[in-house]
Order: C-alpha cells, then sequence, then structure tokens
C-alpha cells in the first residue's frame, strides 16, 4: 500500500479510498469521446474537514488532484490529465439552510440537482432554483464550475450568476467564504463586496467549491410547453426576440434535428409558460401567440405546434442511444441569439460529413443577451470508427465557433487551447499571475485554463 | 458460459452512465442504489458496475476478486430497472445477473457465495443445516403435512431456519388456522426455492431445484402455494412456469389482507402504534404489489400509518436481496442500506417498523439495533403485528 494511499484512508476511512484497478477504471473514463486517463487513487470525503486533509496532503506531495461532481460535462474535464487523486464529492451533499423569503438555499456543493429540485418540491413548493439541462445526478459545485446554466437562464442567467454565497477549499487546503456569508451577516448576497470571484468556471483549477448559497425563484403552480414552429431558420432569432419581449417565458429554447423526421429542417420553439391559475396562463399564452408571433402565424410562416403540454424532466441521456450506441457529446457555445442560423447550418454541415443525424439547440440567456448553443454529434460506444467520427465532428465545431466568434462553453482541453489561443494578453497574463499565486504546485486539475 | 456467449454482449454497451439509476422515484436522493449508498464510488453504482462487466468481456480488465465483490454487491433490488430511462431498461439486472452466471461458470465467485451456493446444493438451504431442522419453527403449532389441503404454505429457508424469521412463519401459520384456511407445510421435505440462487448467477442450480420443487408440488397435488417470502413468491410466480410449474402463487400478504376482508380474521387493536411499511423489492418492484401489505396495515384498529419518504416503487432495499442477508457485501457501515432504512423509520417518527419479508425482517431488526432504536422501533412481519 502506498503512503499516499494510506494517507488517503486514514483521512476518510478505507471505504472510501481506493488504488484498486476496478475503481480507479470507472473515474477513467468520461462518458464522451474522450480517451481514458487514469487516476491513481480516488477518495470520496464527507465533510469540509476531511477535503481540506486531502487537498493539504496532495499540495504537501505536489500531488494533481481533479475534483468531480456528477461526472456530466461529457467533455473530459474531470478527467485526470496528469495522474494523482480524483475526488469524488459527492458524499458532501446536505441542504444547510432553506430561507424561504430570503429566496436562497446553502447547500454543499456536491448535492446533486434532482435532490434539491425534489426537496424543494416537498418542503417549498413555492420555490425552485434553475435545474441544467443534464441528467439529475449533475452536482451543483460541478455545475458552477463550468458556468452552466439551467431552466431559468431565459429571466434569469447562468447558474453562476444564481449564487449569493460560496466557500472554497484553496489549493493550500485552507478554507475562503465569498459574499455576504464572508462578513457573518448570512448567505443572503455575493454583492456589494470587492470582486473576487476567481473560482466559478474554472473547473475546479483554483480551488474546490464546498458550500454554494443559491438563489432561489418563485416557483408557479402551473407550468406548461408551447411550442412554435417555423421552417426558416433565419425567423428564429426574431421569434426569439419577440417572446423574450414579453419577459414571460420560464424557459426559452429552440431546437432542430434530423430524427425524428418530424423534427428535421424545421425549427421548434419551446416556450415555458407558467402561472398561479388558469387566468395567468390564458392571458400568457394570448400576448404570445396572438399578439407576438401573431405577424409569422397570419403570413404563414410559422405555427402552434401544441399547447399545454407538461414539462417532463430531461432525459438528455436518451440522446445517447442513436441506433443503439450508448454515446453522444456536444459541443455547447455561448453566442449572440442572431447566430443560430448560422450555428444551424454549419452544425449540419459538420453532421453530414460525420454520418451523423444532426441535433442542435439554442436556450436563451437572459432577455436574448446571448444563447446557449449546442451541437450534438451521437456515437455508438462499442465502434471505434463511429467515436472517432464523433471526436472529429466535435473538433470542427470548436473551430466552427471560434471561427463564428463565439465563445466555447465548458471546453474540452481541445477547445480551452483554441479560447487561450485567442484570449486577450491582459487577460492571459492576469489568468496565468491568479492560477500561480493560488496554486504554486499546480496541484488543481492541471492540463485545464493552464496557460503557458 | 464462455465470456463470449455473455447473452448481453450487444446491449451493455449502451449504458451511458447518465446515474438516472441512482434515485428513487421522486429523486430525493442519490443513493437508491443499495451498494452505491453503501460505498459511494462509481464502480458501485448501476452504471459503474455495467461498464466494468463489459470492460471484462472485453479484456480491458481483468477478473479480480474485487472485481467479484463489486458485481455481486448488486441485491437485484431492480431500482435501476425502474429509472432507467432507456428502452433496455428491462435488462439492466438480468445484465448483471449474466455476468455473476459468467463468474460462477469460470469458478471466479467471492467466497461468501460460493459457501452460500454449496450450501444451497448440498443441503438445500443456504445456512448449510439439516433437513429436520426445517422444522423447528413449527413446534407446538400442531400443523398439518400437505396431502391434499387447498394450499401448501411454503415456509422457505429464512422462515425456517432463522430464529426471528421464525416468528414470521409461525404468526402466519397461526392466522391461516385461526381463519379455518386448508393448508398444509412441507416440514423437512421442503428445499429452497432458488430465488437466490438464480440472483446469485447460479442458473443451472436454480433449474435442478425448481425441477425438484415442481416434481414435488405435483406429486402431491399442490395447486395453491401461500408464500411467507417475496423472493419466494417472485421465483415460483416468474420462473417455475419456465419448467413446466404452473401454480397459483399468493404472497402471505395478498392472503391475510382477504381474510382480514371477509371478516375471517380481526386485527387486534393498537391505538399506540404508528406504523411505516418497508416495502419488499421481490413483491414490490419485482411484481408491482405494493396494496396488500398496506390494506393489512389499514385494518388495524387505532394505528396511525405514516409511509417513509422513499416507498413503493422509490422505496430503498434492505440490502438483503441476491443471497446478500448471507454474504453481507454491504454490511459494517451507517452507510449500509438496512440502516439508512432504520434512520427512515425513525423520521417517519414509526414506533412499528412493518415487513413483509423474511429477509427484510432480520436485516432490518439488526440494523435497528446498531442504530441504537430498539427501545423506539419495533420491527414487525405483518403477520406478527395481527398477532400481537
Amino acid at each position: 500500500m502506498s503512503s499516499i494511499h494510506q494517507e488517503l484512508v486514514n483521512i476518510v476511512g478505507e471505504d472510501y479510498a481506493s488504488n484498486r484497478r476496478e475503481e480507479l477504471f470507472t473515474y477513467s473514463k468520461d462518458l464522451g469521446t474522450s480517451q481514458p486517463l487514469w487516476p491513481e487513487y480516488v477518495v470520496a470525503p464527507k465533510t469540509t474537514d476531511e477535503l481540506q486533509a486531502v487537498v493539504r496532503l496532495a499540495n504537501e506531495t505536489k500531488t494533481p488532484i481533479v475534483p468531480l461532481g456528477g461526472g456530466m460535462t461529457l467533455a473530459g474535464l474531470a478527467l485526470p490529465q496528469q495522474g494523482g487523486v480524483i475526488i469524488d464529492l459527492k458524499r458532501m451533499d446536505k441542504i444547510l439552510e432553506v430561507n424561504e423569503q430570503g429566496r436562497y438555499m446553502v447547500v454543499e456543493a456536491g448535492i446533486s440537482h434532482g435532490k434539491i429540485t425534489s426537496y424543494l418540491k416537498k418542503n417549498h413548493p413555492n420555490l425552485m432554483h434553475s435545474e441544467p439541462g443534464a441528467p439529475p445526478a449533475a452536482t451543483v459545485g460541478g455545475n458552477l464550475a463550468i458556468h452552466g446554466q439551467g431552466d431559468l437562464a431565459h429571466p434569469y442567467g447562468f447558474n453562476t450568476d444564481m449564487v449569493n454565497g460560496l466557500e472554497v477549499v484553496l489549493p493550500t487546503g485552507d478554507i475562503a467564504r465569498f459574499g455576504s456569508c464572508a462578513v457573518g451577516s448570512g448567505w443572503y448576497t455575493m454583492h456589494p463586496l470587492p470582486d473576487i470571484g476567481l473560482f466559478l468556471g474554472w473547473n475546479g483549477a483554483t480551488g474546490i467549491i464546498t458550500k454554494v448559497s443559491l438563489k432561489l425563484y418563485p416557483c408557479k403552480k402551473f407550468r406548461e410547453n408551447n411550442m412554435f414552429v417555423v421552417e426558416n431558420e433565419e425567423f428564429v432569432p426574431d421569434v426569439l426576440f419577440e417572446i423574450s419581449h414579453l419577459g414571460m417565458a420560464e424557459d426559452l429554447i429552440a431546437t432542430s434535428s434530423e430524427i425524428p423526421p418530424m423534427m428535421n429542417r424545421l425549427h421548434y420553439i419551446s416556450i415555458i409558460n407558467t402561472g398561479d391559475s388558469e387566468e395567468e396562463l390564458e392571458f400568457k399564452r394570448h400576448m404570445t401567440f396572438d399578439v407576438q408571433l401573431a405577424k409569422y402565424i397570419r403570413n404563414g410562416v410559422g405555427g402552434i405546434v401544441s399547447l399545454y403540454d407538461e414539462r417532463s424532466r430531461p432525459q438528455v441521456s436518451k440522446s445517447a442511444d442513436w441506433k443503439k450506441g450508448g454515446g453522444f457529446e456536444y459541443v455547447g457555445a455561448i453566442v449572440p441569439v442572431s447566430f443560430y442560423p448560422e450555428c444551424y447550418r454549419r452544425g449540419s454541415e459538420i453532421s453530414g460529413r460525420h454520418f451523423i443525424p444532426y441535433t442542435v439547440l439554442g436556450r436563451v440567456i437572459g432577455s436574448c443577451h446571448s444563447m446557449m448553443f449546442s451541437w450534438s454529434y451521437a456515437f455508438n460506444r462499442a465502434d471505434d470508427a463511429t467515436v472517432k467520427h464523433a471526436r472529429d465532428a466535435l473538433h470542427e465545431t470548436d473551430e466552427l465557433v471560434m471561427e463564428l466568434n463565439g465563445t466555447i462553453w465548458k471546453p474540452a482541453i481541445f477547445g480551452q487551447k483554441l479560447m487561450l489561443e485567442r484570449m486577450d494578453p491582459g487577460a492571459l497574463r492576469l489568468m496565468k499571475e491568479v492560477k500561480k499565486i493560488l496554486d504554486p504546485n499546480g496541484i488543481m486539475n492541471p492540463g485545464n485554463w493552464e496557460v503557458d | 458460459m464462455n465470456l463470449m456467449e455473455y447473452k448481453y454482449k450487444d446491449m451493455i454497451h449502451r449504458c451511458f452512465r447518465c446515474g438516472y439509476c441512482k434515485f428513487p422515484t421522486d429523486w430525493s436522493d442519490i443513493t437508491n442504489c443499495p451498494p452505491y449508498a453503501r460505498f459511494r464510488l462509481e464502480s458501485y453504482s448501476t452504471g459503474g458496475r455495467l461498464w466494468l462487466i463489459r470492460a471484462w468481456l472485453n479484456g480491458e480488465l481483468e477478473w479480480s476478486p474485487n472485481l467479484a465483490n463489486i458485481v455481486y454487491s448488486c441485491v437485484g433490488c431492480k431500482n435501476c430497472v425502474e429509472k432507467c430511462p432507456h428502452s433496455f431498461n428491462d435488462d439492466v439486472v438480468n445484465m448483471i445477473i449474466a455476468a455473476k452466471t459468467a463468474m460462477v461458470d469460470e469458478g471466479k465467485i467471492p467466497k461468501a457465495v460460493g459457501e452460500f451456493l454449496t450450501n444451497v446444493q448440498l443441503h438445500g438451504n443456504p445456512y448449510g443445516m439439516a433437513a429436520k431442522r426445517r422444522e423447528d419453527w413449527m413446534e407446538g403449532l400442531n400443523l398439518e403435512p400437505y396431502k391434499g389441503q387447498e394450499f401448501l404454505f411454503y415456509v422457505g429457508c429464512e422462515g425456517s431456519y432463522d430464529t426471528r424469521a421464525q416468528g414470521a412463519a409461525r404468526a402466519t401459520a397461526k392466522l391461516l388456522q385461526q381463519a379455518g384456511v386448508s393448508f398444509g407445510v412441507l416440514g423437512s421435505q421442503e428445499i429452497s426455492d432458488g430465488n437466490e440462487v438464480e440472483m446469485m448467477g447460479e442458473d443451472a442450480l436454480l433449474e435442478d431445484l425448481a425441477k425438484k420443487n415442481i416434481k414435488m408440488f405435483t406429486e402431491l397435488g399442490v395447486k395453491k402455494i401461500i408464500t411467507l417470502s417475496p423472493h419466494s413468491y417472485n421465483v415460483f410466480k416468474n420462473r417455475y412456469p419456465d419448467f413446466g410449474g404452473e401454480f397459483q402463487i399468493y404472497h402471505h400478504s395478498q392472503i391475510l389482507a382477504n381474510l382480514l376482508k371477509k371478516g375471517l380474521i380481526k386485527a387486534p387493536e393498537q391505538a399506540d402504534a404508528r406504523i411505516t411499511f418497508h416495502d419488499p423489492c421481490f413483491l414490490g418492484r419485482w411484481n408491482e404489489e405494493y396494496s396488500a401489505p398496506r390494506k393489512v396495515l389499514a385494518a388495524i384498529p387505532g394505528a396511525a400509518f405514516a409511509e417513509m419518504g422513499r416507498n413503493k416503487k422509490g422505496a430503498l432495499c434492505c440490502g438483503g436481496g441476491a443471497g446478500n442477508f448471507y454474504t453481507d457485501f454491504l454490511g459494517g457501515s451507517e452507510d449500509s442500506p438496512a440502516r439508512i432504512r432504520a434512520r427512515e423509520a425513525d423520521e417517519a417518527k414509526a414506533n412499528i417498523l412493518a415487513v413483509a419479508c423474511p429477509n427484510c425482517l432480520t436485516m432490518l431488526e439488526d440494523a435497528v439495533k446498531v442504530e441504537g432504536l430498539e427501545d423506539k422501533i419495533k420491527v414487525r412481519d405483518i403477520s406478527e403485528i395481527l398477532t400481537a
């Protein structure tokens, strides 16, 4: 037994630290197309104290550490680029506080989004948080580490815009708190203290998020998915702009996909309307379709597909099983809404070149301030040729995003390099300095957002 | 079975490891897969296990004792089947059982599994106890051997041998007697039903047991069987027909609910009782029987009933399925599923944790003791509550 392994066992107990090949195997594999990369250890701390001890050990021994939440990025962001210790944070999953009137909750960062949704539904049905379009096992900390968005992106922005406070374990093992909790005033705001936001969107390369105060939002009693369709992709940005003018929808997503055939070359716009009464919903339907989108319906270039549909939990993993292949990965980009037509056309061309039916989606962030546009590529996990096609398509798409002057969201290492090549030199220097100051031994998820 | 003959080799790569299988129906916790709840490393989740099995089949990983332990830590509770969003979800547990079969065929199984299977093979029960001891539970009950009565009361190995589970067998027999039900028992002639044997991948032994039992039942003229254990209920109902055994199978909860409805037995008043019910996987998720035990409990005058947060299709397994009540791959921790379940019963403010399975009875009784809750919570089979 190696000494590091023994130290890890001493910290978390024998059941939650392993250097056995069978446990490491699972952590060496991402769900997407990334090649396997093996850690030397995996550890699952239960408390912040345990986590601090693990990080201190890593810092002293200069052992790389990779924090892992739900492992749902599909981009290999929690694969150990340089070996070391995977820190599986999902045991740190307590709900610590819900402040109903203040509309926030404090949670340990390893908690799953599914658990939060369930807890609020049961105990605070008038409150909700922004759940990402990922499987429910995705964790709060993991999502913040990649600047995730969720089903409240249209009214309230990125999930990282919905943070009222953070606790972070630094690469030294010390703890730092940010927001009002840092001055002992509870966890109700990130402002108005000086901005030292160095941890969101860093893939854990600067510290490990351990506690989060999440903003909560009014949860209406009724929720329905109203679907509008246009054939001409050029109309999509304006349709989204018109709907966003109302400021009524809870979520706004445009999708198009080759399969099923009814979706092929059509653009479906999902408008999630909510209300506490039928009157409220009826008013929103009226304003959406009879007023804002009336011109499309009148001119015969857009139509209502369905009304009143119940919104179901996203089942992203079903996309993986096209032709019973069991795999998919996507590139997400944050782009202006006006990019939708070009992103769609170019993306479907890339799919065609790689014999993969195209699947694209754009979720509006804010009042059409931007959108998360994704290109998904399915593959057969048992067929290396299809995996290679998907991987090549992903790389081409990363390059497309750069060509279009978009910003790759949660880029894999390949995409991170493309982004860093283009980065403003001043920002690049600052990133390098920040990383050097916080993590002088370079132990934190090395290889991620690494400036040469 | 040669590894190349693994039945699901064209399917197993389809698991995306999305993690839906870790949740209960209401998404309230990520710990509804018993081994994952216990160990919290991805290798112990259903997805992790399926990816490991595939790696073993592909030659990416060698077999190891640790691999076998991980595969055998699956208790076959079917939570993953319930939650997997894919079209192949019905086969998720079957893929794991098939991997166990491959290990059995290669003789590469954990020691405790080997002991279990050997005992069943040699003695007809997993405890390795003598057949004549099967009658211990009957002492003083004046039960008749089966000789053409309307029902055979099949007690099963746990109810026959385990001193705690014997209480449930005795209570059930007394209730059947009180109601005037025409039934008989097999006594020392009874042998294992084979359910756990199959869940452990020993399908040849299942076939052997099934054929022996079917022959015996048929020769005795058995038409209707009441089982104490949902595990027996499951294998008699769903697997014995594959071997030519067609009988009418009833779980004791179904019989007791019917006897109460007809007024043939009466539940005693229990004004201070606050009861919660733990759904057995082989009655619930495997056979979708959620109402019969609840009907029994609803018939108890004065008793209050409170569901635990995870119930019915979303219930957390006690961790005793697929032979784990014997092999105990999930024991020894505050995160052992039975201990989690005991704490959940406490959170429901129950003073009686009702069960309808002898495995659950023994697993949860032990867990309540280890949790220090024995002064607050009594674990009782539904039959024991009716005879209190």
